[in-house]
């Protein structure tokens, strides 16, 4: 076949150089689509070309045609270099689309709503360092006197992340009307899970349900940051630590289960490692930074305050995240 | 950030020393040479992690993932020489619970954070 095409080339090029006319010229330029069809690489096109203009001109000087020998290596290379190049976008354009259906699927299916309870002032931020997000915020809003909250953190990005945030989200949806407590939802999570995920991959958790008739919060953790308690009162700040592995990492684990009873003006901020693991050019900034800033704001509606703490954390490391941020308050008003 | 795994086995244990920073950047380095380690029934492991200063959870994942391996095997791994907030990252997500980890020498006295 490439015999052929040289043939029909060695035509087309005595023709122009003859007329030197526009149209001869059109008809190379359409040619070229059927060394695409044949397949003909385009160190194979000007190999053509030079064994077409030495059979048509006698005298050619035997520099132009070691030239052309010059060129076709060249073009060989040229071509393995462009090959690599695109193929290189194409894999980038691929990853960049499951990034675009994994962040569609975020921004859809793992959408939740803010609760609103008498009695307790609810207020969140999660903010993905890049396109995807994570972290995961999930409410769940049973009866008018309790709100279930989980934040969890999920290792990885793009799809799997955002499968397993929906195995996540649709465990807690099928306990939804069972009144489990915190630590059952994360162990029934974590079987759920570990059947399912990679050996390097987990997620850890925190889960709380808070009873607006008794004011109080039960949660459990499954390897997550501690939450930090305000005392109104006391002025002071308490770690919310409860014992509890990642999830995704042993089958039948468990998870323990605490409770604390909430006074007027007292709050929980549940957060994300991308809060705590603030990093500054002069390291990370210690928890007392993230308890000033928050006392500081302490009478603000609870969704004021996560939006503070937010611009305030992302001025000190000059508007750049380098972890996904989420940060949920949980504030007992009157 | 550059990360460094040297392996120095002694008697039958295995035994590495990390050096250097573990995130999403370096992890697969260092899961590759994990990995390189053809795995045997009843393998002991020494991770020394007294050089790494930092990680994240990508760090730890490759950590999971090892240690699910060499226990599959009936094997063991010890984590040693983690500094403090090193310690209190395996103490939070409950790995301490299930792996061996151990301190840095003169790290326990402010292990309280």
């Amino acid at each position: 076949m490439p015999q052929e095409a040289g043939k029909q080339y060695k035509q087309m090029l005595e023709n122009y150089l003859h007329s030197k006319g526009e149209e001869d010229l059109y008809l190379g330029q359409q040619f070229s689509r059927s060394f695409i069809e044949k397949n003909i690489a385009p160190e194979d096109v000007i190999s053509i070309h030079k064994n077409s203009i030495e059979e048509l001109i006698e005298d050619l000087p035997a520099d132009v045609g070691v030239s052309f020998d010059f060129l076709i290596e060249m073009m060989i290379h040229y071509g393995l270099a462009l090959k690599e190049h695109q193929s290189l976008i194409r894999k980038q354009e691929s990853i960049q689309m499951e990034m675009d259906i994994a962040v569609r699927v975020q921004n859809t299916l793992l959408q939740t709503t803010t609760p609103e309870v008498i009695g307790l002032d609810v207020g969140w931020i999660s903010k993905p360092a890049k396109q995807m997000n994570g972290d995961y915020v999930y409410f769940l809003n049973e009866t008018s006197n309790e709100v279930c909250l989980a934040v969890a953190d999920i290792i990885g990005k793009g799809m799997s992340a955002a499968m397993h945030m929906s195995m996540v989200k649709f465990g807690m949806d099928s306990l939804r009307y069972e009144q489990r407590s915190p630590s059952e939802v994360l162990s029934f999570i974590n079987n759920m899970i570990e059947k399912s995920i990679s050996d390097s991959m987990f997620i850890s958790m925190f889960y709380g349900k808070y009873d607006t008739d008794t004011s109080t919060f039960r949660y459990a953790s499954a390897g997550h940051e501690p939450a930090l308690l305000y005392r109104a009162a006391e002025k002071k700040f308490l770690l919310l630590e409860s014992k509890g592995l990642l999830l995704g990492v042993q089958e039948g684990a468990k998870y323990e289960e605490r409770i604390v009873r909430l006074e007027e003006g007292d709050f929980i901020a549940v957060m994300t490692d991308g809060v705590t693991e603030t990093r500054t050019e002069k390291g990370f900034i210690e928890l007392d930074i993230l308890e000033k800033l928050l006392h500081d704001v302490k009478c603000e509606k609870a969704q004021t305050m996560v939006d503070f703490i937010f611009n305030q954390l992302s001025k000190m490391q000059d508007y750049v995240l380098h972890d996904d941020f989420t940060l949920v308050i949980l504030k007992k008003v009157n | 950030m550059n990360l460094q795994v040297e392996q120095i086995d002694k008697d039958l244990v295995h035994n590495f020393k990390i050096i250097g920073e573990i995130d999403i950047y370096t992890a697969p380095k260092l899961k590759e040479h994990l990995a390189s380690l053809e795995q045997a029934e009843g393998m002991e492991v020494e991770l020394d992690l007294s050089e790494v200063n930092y990680m994240d959870s990508t760090g730890l994942g490759v950590f999971v993932g090892f240690y699910k391996e060499v226990t599959a095997n009936n094997g063991s791994l010890v984590i040693k020489g983690l500094n403090q907030r090193l310690y209190r990252l395996f103490e939070i997500t409950g790995l301490n619970e299930i792996m061996q980890i151990e301190q840095a020498e003169g790290g326990e006295d402010d292990a309280s954070v």
